[in-house]
């Protein structure tokens, strides 16, 4: 048989599926009443801990809901089950080696695991990653960004994509500036560049540093 | 890698069962897409797919936005993002930002 190439328009676009997605989250959440945060980092810049003194904070002022993202363990959701609010653990493994980030169909599997309209603001933890979460919307209304201040300075300017989709960045682990190389001014500056006049809070999950403003910013974002 | 499997998934569709020999993709600059990495994901998902063996044709699109201060057009070739004009920082991204299968060539 004789074979011919024929060439075949497509113009489709390789997220449409998963923006789609997003969007029926995303209404799904508007239903409920829910304020959705997506919330990156790298693996350990302190996301958990950061949720930690989150809900110690605002127990009894914002219903908290927390959908968990990991490759692999329960240990973070383990490590707030303590809060007895809304939690759910979503693994990626199942994907290739493990997705690396949460995407719009993962989040949704893990919804019907939560009592929606018991929750005001739902924060769903992504996996530790700085590149491959930002591609993916999940449905949020806004995406913030923890950074610890281990990471180094040049970061903005590696991976923009993410610090560029930020709606909030919480430089974490301030407490340990004394005792780092890390010039704060300096990613501050690389930040601005790649995400001109973005919110930022200085912040320690450990020290408490910085909670309240954020917490402040969340109950905003609800009111 | 999902990008991998998403493209595969997208010319799958179209192919709608036909052998396709190549896959044209746009990328634009500011997404933070890796040739490399994307080709060879790409290849390890087509295996027994109708996709297998295709060649990934990946055409990077250079960022282009235009000014909300003063209007002007300015090429972005890296951050900060900045108009060539006036040195403002909001703009309006008009290229760039693209991540899409444009066409597909096959064999029937």
């Amino acid at each position: 048989m004789h074979r011919t190439a024929v060439k075949q328009v497509v113009m489709e676009g390789v997220l449409d599926a998963n923006d789609a997605l997003a969007q029926s989250n995303r209404e799904r959440f508007d239903n409920a009443g829910n304020y959705v945060v997506n919330m990156m980092s790298s693996p350990g810049a302190g996301k958990t801990a950061l949720l930690e003194r989150t809900l110690e904070r605002l127990r009894g002022k914002l219903r908290l809901g927390i959908l968990e993202g990991d490759v692999q363990t329960t240990l973070d959701a383990d490590r707030l089950a303590r809060f007895h609010v809304p939690l759910v653990q979503v693994n990626t493994d199942p994907g290739f080696g493990g997705e690396c980030h949460l995407d719009a169909n993962m989040v949704r599997s893990g919804l019907s695991e939560l009592p929606l309209p018991e929750i005001d603001v739902l924060v769903i933890e992504n996996v530790g990653n700085l590149v491959c979460p930002a591609e993916f919307k999940v449905g949020e209304d806004s995406r913030v960004m923890v950074y610890s201040v281990t990471e180094g300075e040049e970061k903005p300017l590696k991976y923009p994509l993410m610090f560029r989709s930020a709606d909030l960045v919480i430089v974490n682990k301030v407490d340990l500036l004394e005792h780092l190389d890390f010039d704060l001014e300096q990613f501050l500056g690389n930040l601005d560049a790649v995400n001109p006049g973005v919110g930022r809070i200085l912040a320690s999950a450990r020290t408490g540093q910085g909670v309240d403003e954020w917490c402040s910013w969340l109950e905003r974002r609800k009111g | 890698m999902a990008i991998a499997e998403s493209i595969v998934r997208i010319a799958g569709q179209h192919a709608n069962g036909r052998q396709v020999t190549k896959v044209y993709l746009k990328v634009g600059h500011l997404r933070q897409v890796v040739p490399s990495a994307l080709t060879f994901g790409f290849e390890i998902v087509a295996q027994g797919t109708p996709i297998e063996g295709a060649e990934l044709a990946l055409e990077q699109i250079p960022a282009s936005g235009k000014c909300r201060s003063c209007g002007a057009g300015s090429q972005l070739p890296g951050f900060p993002l900045q108009c060539r004009e006036c040195g403002g920082f909001d703009l309006e991204i008009i290229e760039g930002e693209e991540l899409y299968v444009e066409s597909l060539e096959m064999e029937e």
